[in-house]
């Protein structure tokens, strides 16, 4: 109990680690994407993305110092008003906010903006952690998982109204975090069918195959199973509202996503439709990747990134850069990098003895796995076009600093977890 | 009540990392279609076209050269949305053709988005210049420039041939991957026949460009950039005053002329009438002018002096003459009286010499001659005593190059017909056929095919007195180089100079008191012989072989002009217009030039 009386704590050196090498390794892949062979202009310039980065980057580390100066107590005493200051940014920010590639999701100060949906990441973690941490709440409560729900879906919300659906889509990470801390799994199941069901009617393009095979399912299921007149009727009415989501999709694809959400999906089903169109991103990016071989090309070799083929290269896309340049072995080392960081968090998590850190900390794990997933994921042609940073790694400010916070609290609760302890 | 979920959390992570890297390790080292795509991404081939050779007279006057034409290509990837209404005003295009040729664009086989597509072909100079103001406003459209060919002179057409963009099935032969689709290749003539030598290599240069197609730099330092060589020009044997000065006499008639330098063999003209305008087929209306002379009854792209069949006439009675003089059946001397009840005869002449016969063209004389020849009666079977005969006698006359193509530097070139006894085996289907079934081969008529040009080769073999060297229309590939080896090996006949001597002999007779008077030239001597070659029902072709002069010739000529009735009219004074045109460089004959421009040669019924 010596090391808990101990009132600084230690960080967790390791996760520092990581989380360095993770935001370099970064900051050289977006010096790699505007390196112009005909200027020379050299890493530090900040007329470069990769300038303005290496700043983000400083600022970053007094952004570390002050989560670490800062009282421990202040985060969960404040999560409420933090919760409440963001979401009042982000109804402002439709407002007053300045439109940036499509989005409106920037706040200018000066030149210089920031995304206020980039930081209700963090803060919608604290919410969640402090209200699953505060006494009395049990996770099995419909009503206490109705608030828990409200807590993600007013941040999610707001951000959607600023049509930036890849961060809104962020939120649902945290569905995950209940699940660690005790919700039925039945949610993600009907989630997860419900997606593949919708993939299988795009993929599949009669839809008289999908119908006539959940049927087969159905006649299996009754004739195998007891023949009891409760579970035959519960199992008809599920194959009929299957049935029905199955005829809703060309209404979802044609009605409710927008055209270029449509196109999103349609890229994924297949790029070659029409490759300039939208499957410009997916294809340039795969042809980016897909040149790499297994060594890549080498620092700044790339042809692909360096020449524009692939659009929004520093940011979403930054992964085409590693990719192209650095072959299968370079993409072996970062997904490793991410991996790494990702296990230690849950078990950083894990260690927690409150259950405030303990959420919180899976909200990290949640959070950046999501970021992760999707990102590569779009990249490689795995999954539509979403556009979400990968974390640690994509140019820009907001991003950069909001993972920062995010995991910097986790180290710094987790440095004071024997603290915590006593004062319970 | 929450066991084993930290480990899904783990499994899930690891599991995704996994997905990925599999999926990367796919395409980026099992799949090397993104490897190429990258490349064409980046690297902007630019081909650097080479110039065609250009094809010159004998005397260094230009007759092919190239001009400047541009195309227009594509790179659909590049293309943004624009004013398609403006476009089709600048290019010229109504809204129909742009929608077809987008369509047919994508429709090929080799069609992609990241390669430069040809789009619009044979821009000119002035379609160059009134769309280059434009380009900027359509990006993905680029401008190429080549050149294709132009021509000095509407002459010589059919020898020269023409250049079109290479065929499909053309491009599916080519192994090698020479040609790219919209490139030329020369189709017919001399740009057919020296394709190899006139179309140059082509270069290349490897560019880097980024995604807005504009140029970064050299790929690899220019490690991998050729320059285009250009094609070796073509120095022909063709005197190209004679040339046009051939087209001019053959205005209005169906025909040939072919005149021969005898010492080497090059060709002086090679009239085909009549012709065409080979200026109709290059540029952008290539494809309509070409359909129509094509389709043109008069056939003006059949290349008579190469292609036309004819029987040889009464000119075949040279060959006759010295055959029997080889073979030692006759002598100078040898009377064979003219009792026209075979075969009929023309003239008041009775009972010639050989050089007699020759001068008058006494048709019974070389059917006595002809019937020495074949039935020798080494054998009493008059059957096979013909056919021992016959193989003697095709010996000799295909040692001048009857009957098998000559070798000649043009493509399609026709053999003519020598019977042999296994051509009238065939025609008697292999019943015994003697003498008396075949001696009109005696007067050049019967189953004998010849071509004009090997008639000219003929009496160019007369004039050099029992050699030639084979036609050929190049003499020099490169400017100062030399023609193609065969052309430089000299062909022997079986006939004894001395023999050539009396026939040479006679065929001056013939010009100078003959039936080729018109054929004489002041100071000059010409020998000749006309021939008047049956075509019934349609009047007679009119057939003159010459050279001149008699000591040390410099041209041979054979004139075909076809249902003109008597050689020694039409074609022997076609031939003397251009004998006296070669030789002193002018003609001074206006009342001969008159007579054979009106063209009327036939006695009127």
């Amino acid at each position: 109990m010596k090391r808990e009386d101990n009132i600084s704590g230690t960080l967790d050196w390791t996760t520092i680690g990581l989380y360095l090498a993770l935001v370099l390794l970064g900051w050289f892949n977006i010096y790699a994407v505007v390196y112009d062979e005909g200027v020379h202009q050299p890493i530090f310039s900040l007329t470069l993305n990769s300038g303005r980065q290496l700043l983000f980057i400083i600022a970053s580390i007094f952004i570390i110092m002050g989560i670490v100066i800062l009282d421990i107590r202040f985060y969960e005493a404040f999560a409420y008003v933090l919760y409440g200051l963001i979401l009042f940014l982000l109804i402002l920010v439709p407002i007053i906010g300045k439109e940036v590639g499509g989005n409106k999701a920037w706040i200018g100060i000066g030149s210089f903006g920031v995304q206020p949906s980039e930081f209700a990441k963090f803060v919608t973690a604290l919410a969640v952690a402090k209200y699953a941490g505060s006494v009395g709440f049990r996770m099995d409560n419909l009503r206490n998982q109705a608030v828990l729900f409200v807590i993600i879906g007013l941040p999610m919300a707001l951000i959607l109204l600023q049509k930036d659906t890849g961060t809104a889509l962020v939120f649902i990470a945290f569905v995950l975090v209940f699940f660690r801390e005790g919700m039925s799994p039945f949610l993600m199941i009907v989630g997860i069918c419900g997606a593949t069901l919708f993939i299988l009617t795009l993929l599949i393009p009669n839809q008289l195959y999908l119908h006539a095979s959940i049927v087969g399912i159905l006649v299996l299921l009754i004739t195998l199973g007891k023949k009891k007149f409760k579970r035959i009727a519960i199992l008809t009415v599920g194959a009929i509202m299957i049935m029905g989501i199955i005829e809703s999709v060309d209404y979802v694809i044609t009605d409710v996503l927008k055209p270029h959400q449509q196109n999103r999906v349609k890229a994924l089903i297949n790029p070659d439709a029409d490759p300039l169109g939208f499957g410009w991103n997916v294809t340039q990016s795969k042809i980016a990747i897909g040149s790499g071989g297994f060594t890549g090309k080498g620092f700044l070799r790339g042809t692909q990134t360096k020449f524009d083929f692939v659009p929004e290269q520093s940011t979403d896309f930054i992964f085409c850069t590693i990719g192209e340049e650095h072959g299968w072995i370079g993409s072996l080392i970062v997904i490793g990098l991410f991996v790494a960081l990702l296990l230690r968090v849950i078990f950083i998590a894990e260690r927690q003895k409150s259950r405030f850190a303990r959420v919180y900390g899976y909200s990290v794990v949640c959070i950046i796995f999501f970021h992760f997933a999707i990102n590569i994921g779009m990249t490689v042609g795995l999954f539509p076009v979403i556009g979400i940073p990968l974390p640690f790694f994509s140019y820009g400010g907001s991003s950069l600093w909001g993972f920062t916070i995010l995991l910097f609290i986790l180290l710094k609760l987790d440095a004071h977890r024997g603290q915590v302890l006593q004062r319970i | 009540m929450n066991e084993g979920r930290r480990e899904i959390f783990q499994i899930a992570i690891v599991l995704v990392a996994i997905i990925f890297l599999v999926k990367l390790f796919f395409i980026q080292v099992l799949d090397s279609r993104y490897a190429d795509m990258a490349d064409s991404n980046a690297i902007l081939r630019q081909v650097d076209y080479p110039v065609r050779g250009l094809i010159k007279d004998r005397n260094g006057k230009l007759i092919v050269y190239n001009t400047p034409e541009f195309k227009l290509e594509v790179l659909l990837k590049d293309v943004k949305k624009f004013d398609s209404a403006k476009f089709c005003r600048v290019f010229e295009l109504s809204r129909e053709e742009l929608r077809r040729k987008f369509k047919e664009m994508k429709a090929r086989k080799e069609f992609s988005p990241y390669k430069p597509t040809l789009f619009l072909n044979q821009l000119s100079t002035t379609d160059f210049a009134r769309i280059q103001d434009y380009l900027d406003e359509f990006p993905g459209f680029y401008v190429q420039a080549r050149t294709t060919r132009a021509y000095t002179t509407p002459a010589l057409a059919n020898a020269l041939g023409y250049v079109s963009e290479i065929s499909k099935t053309r491009l599916e032969e080519d192994g090698t991957n020479t040609y790219k689709q919209g490139d030329y290749i020369g189709q017919s003539g001399i740009e057919a026949f020296y394709e190899e030598s006139l179309r140059g290599k082509r270069g290349v240069s490897f560019k880097l460009r980024n995604v807005k197609g504009i140029v970064k730099g050299s790929f690899k330092d220019g490690a991998y950039d050729t320059l285009s060589i250009p094609g070796h020009d073509l120095v022909t044997g063709v005197d190209l005053d004679l040339q046009q000065y051939g087209e001019f006499l053959m205005k209005g008639k169906a025909g040939s002329i072919a005149a021969i330098e005898p010492s080497s063999g090059e060709i002086l003209a090679l009239v085909s009438g009549p012709s065409y305008d080979p200026n109709l087929l290059t540029g952008r209306q290539y494809s309509s002018n070409f359909k129509l002379i094509s389709s043109d009854t008069n056939k003006p792209l059949f290349n008579r002096p190469l292609m036309a069949q004819y029987r040889p006439g009464s000119i075949f009675k040279i060959a006759q003459a010295m055959t029997a003089l080889q073979e030692g059946v006759i002598t100078p001397e040898t009377r064979i009286r003219c009792d026209r009840t075979i075969i009929d005869c023309h003239g008041t002449h009775t009972n010639e010499d050989l050089r007699g016969a020759i001068t008058n063209s006494c048709n019974p004389y070389f059917l006595g001659v002809l019937r020495r020849m074949l039935n020798k009666g080494v054998i009493n079977d008059p059957y096979k005593d013909t056919r021992i005969g016959l193989e003697e006698w095709d010996k000799h006359i295909m040692s001048f190059g009857f009957g098998s193509p000559l070798g000649i530097d043009l493509p399609n070139e026709k053999r003519g017909l020598v019977p042999t006894p296994s051509t009238y085996d065939a025609a008697y289907h292999n019943k015994p056929w003697k003498f008396s079934n075949i001696y009109s081969i005696a007067i050049g008529e019967g189953e004998n095919l010849v071509v004009p040009l090997q008639m000219a080769n003929f009496v160019a073999t007369i004039a050099n007195r029992g050699y030639y060297f084979t036609p050929h229309i190049v003499r020099s590939i490169g400017s100062d180089g030399k023609p193609l080896p065969k052309y430089e090996e000299r062909h022997r006949t079986t006939i004894d100079s001395a023999n050539f001597t009396i026939a040479i002999d006679a065929m001056q007779q013939v010009v100078e008191s003959g039936t080729g008077i018109r054929a004489k030239l002041k100071d000059i001597i010409v020998c000749g012989k006309t021939g008047t070659v049956q075509n019934t029902p349609n009047p007679d072709h009119a057939v003159f072989i010459a050279f001149a002069p008699r000591d040390n010739p410099k041209i041979a000529i054979s004139v075909y002009v076809e249902n003109m009735g008597q050689g020694g009219r039409a074609a022997a004074s076609i031939a003397s217009l251009m004998m006296e045109k070669y030789l002193l460089g002018h003609t001074n004959r206006p009342y001969l030039e008159q007579y054979v421009l009106e063209g009327k040669f036939l006695d009127p019924k």
